[in-house]
């Protein structure tokens, strides 16, 4: 069984529609990317699955429970955006005081705060922590007590590279003992290594849930090829490959999957006024840009 | 119990590192020292130990300071967490909302606890030091501090009712002063304007000492005051006192903190981070 469950989820403020007809699920185990613009309905979705508001249709189960009920909320960790404390508190203050609220012993307070990389600040108050400190406090707490289904909105904004990396190995750590994993996240580069699969909101709207692999498939997006000219060559060869100039010396050329061989075959023929070619195939955010597009107009 | 306690634990140190601690304690002690101070005038005319006049005293100052500190530490508790943005996060744990309210009103009422232990222990000081017979005042004086207790009980549960409904830290603020003046100085004067109006009709009879004994402020006075015997020094509502038995005062009293509590956990529920 699923360990969280949506089915037809709409959300209304008065006149406005914040989510229409959302349907996914998320397994155990599974680390599933929340896509979409600012406003598209990503905080709104999640709130819904954490009981914090009720939609206004549809079905959600989280853990086997009613979202909000006791045993989903035992088995949820949630993240929110901007995460915020008690600024008069001090982290190691503020984590104990989860783990009691969780009705787990307090001693763990500060092995959490050294996993995410805050044993040394511990002891001072949130007040004078920096955003991506806080940010970390709040990884720490949702890390209490092994979550069942993680629910995290914006993580890793406010962190540097490092610790990106970091908290990716932490939650890959949890995903590997069954833990199901919702995130949000703007950082789409990040999101494409680290997910099993995404699923693209646009003003409120599902347009996509698949995998990354699935979706450049469904999108057939162009691969570009950017093939260098020897210097002074660059008109030649943009005449060749009927290819736009991007720079001084390079030639843009845009093809579909299954004529990639073709065209690559095109620029080796041309010898020596080729210095270096590369192949990129369409990214997530090409892809992003290709499906909240798609359904926005 | 576990996770009122942790609440209570957290709230505590946020209102000590924040200084109402020393607010609230400082705030009754400068107040009971000066009562001291302008009630030390020879007693004799009056027959009283001076802890009795003292206690008299307290009451009427009581009545005013100790909602106001009540309301000043409440009004801030939820529409405080909804401003910060730390309620979303905390309402997502395994935890009942009226936990969290009554964690704060643990820690609230201990702060409170200790302010009016401090202030009247300063007067009951001062009281001694004078007066060689002050002994006698002594059971007025407790009940004065727990009755004391119960009506900042009481506010601190309308105060968190009050941040409830109102949503943000600044409307909440002004609907708490707002209430402390309508609730503590202008009710009694309002029902003054209407006993003179009336002239002794069916009103004064009927209806006055209902709406005396409703008000929590009002309640506390009339069981100090009726239960005291310096009655006379307090004048004011000493008539009023006298025809209203001192047990209904008293389930007033206890049954206000329950009722305002109940009426924050209800509102509470209904907010919607």
């Amino acid at each position: 069984m699923p360990s969280l469950t949506l089915s037809r989820i709409t959300k209304r403020f008065n006149a406005t529609t914040a989510l229409d007809g959302v349907t996914f699920d998320v397994a155990a185990g599974e680390r599933v990317a929340l896509l979409g613009h600012n406003g598209a309905g990503k905080s709104t979705l999640m709130k819904i699955i954490l009981g914090l508001i009720p939609a206004t249709s549809g079905a959600i189960t989280v853990l086997g429970a009613a979202p909000g009920s006791h045993a989903a909320r035992a088995g949820t960790a949630y993240l929110p955006e901007n995460v915020a404390f008690h600024s008069a508190l001090t982290g190691l203050e503020q984590v104990r005081l989860y783990l009691r609220l969780r009705g787990e012993p307090v001693g763990a307070a500060m092995d959490l705060l050294a996993r995410v990389g805050l044993a040394e600040a511990a002891t001072r108050r949130i007040g004078t922590y920096s955003k991506g400190m806080r940010q970390r406090v709040g990884l720490a707490q949702a890390l209490i007590g092994r979550p069942r289904l993680m629910v995290l909105d914006e993580p890793t904004s406010g962190l540097d590279p490092v610790s990106r990396r970091d908290f990716y190995a932490i939650l890959d750590d949890l995903a590997t003992q069954g833990t199901a994993i919702l995130l949000s996240s703007h950082a789409l580069t990040e999101v494409e290594a680290r997910t099993d699969r995404i699923v693209i909101l646009s003003k409120g709207k599902m347009v996509a849930n698949d995998t990354l692999a699935a979706l450049r498939r469904r999108a057939a997006l162009s691969i570009r090829l950017q093939v260098a000219a020897r210097p002074g060559a660059a008109d030649q060869v943009a005449a060749a490959l009927k290819g736009g100039r991007r720079n001084g010396i390079t030639v843009d050329l845009l093809c579909a999957d299954d004529e990639k061989l073709a065209q690559l075959g095109r620029v080796t023929a041309l010898g020596p006024l080729v210095e270096d070619i590369e192949v990129i195939p369409p990214s997530l955010e090409d892809l992003y840009t290709h499906f909240s597009r798609r359904d926005g107009q | 119990m576990n996770a009122i306690l942790a609440v209570a634990g957290a709230e505590a140190r946020i209102a000590l590192r924040n200084r109402w601690v020393a607010i609230a304690v400082v705030m009754m002690a400068l107040f009971a020292a000066v009562l001291s101070a302008a009630s030390s005038a020879p007693t004799g005319a009056l027959g009283a130990d001076r802890l009795s006049v003292t206690v008299a005293s307290l009451t009427s100052l009581a009545v005013y300071l100790v909602p106001l500190v009540a309301l000043l530490m409440a009004f801030d508790a939820v529409a405080g967490e909804v401003e910060r943005g730390t309620l979303p996060l905390v309402l997502t744990y395994p935890v009942r909302r009226g936990t969290l309210i009554l964690g704060k009103f643990l820690a609230h009422l201990a702060i409170l606890a200790l302010a009016i232990f401090v202030g009247y222990g300063i007067a009951a000081a001062a009281a001694f030091l004078t007066d060689p017979r002050a002994a006698a005042g002594l059971p007025a004086l407790l009940r004065l501090g727990w009755t004391s207790l119960l009506l900042g009980a009481t506010f601190l549960g309308v105060g968190y009712a009050i941040s409830a409904f109102a949503g943000r830290p600044g409307a909440a603020a002004g609907m708490a002063i707002g209430l402390w003046l309508v609730a503590i100085v202008l009710y009694d004067l309002g029902l003054l304007a209407a006993v003179v109006a009336d002239g002794g009709g069916t009103f004064t009879r009927q209806v006055f000492p209902w709406l005396l004994i409703g008000n929590p402020a009002d309640a506390f006075r009339l069981y100090n005051l009726a239960a005291s015997e310096a009655t006379a020094a307090a004048a004011g509502l000493g008539g009023a006192a006298a025809t209203i038995p001192p047990g209904r005062a008293l389930a007033v009293i206890l049954l206000w903190p329950v009722a305002a509590l109940a009426l924050a956990i209800a509102l509470f529920r209904r907010v919607e981070p």
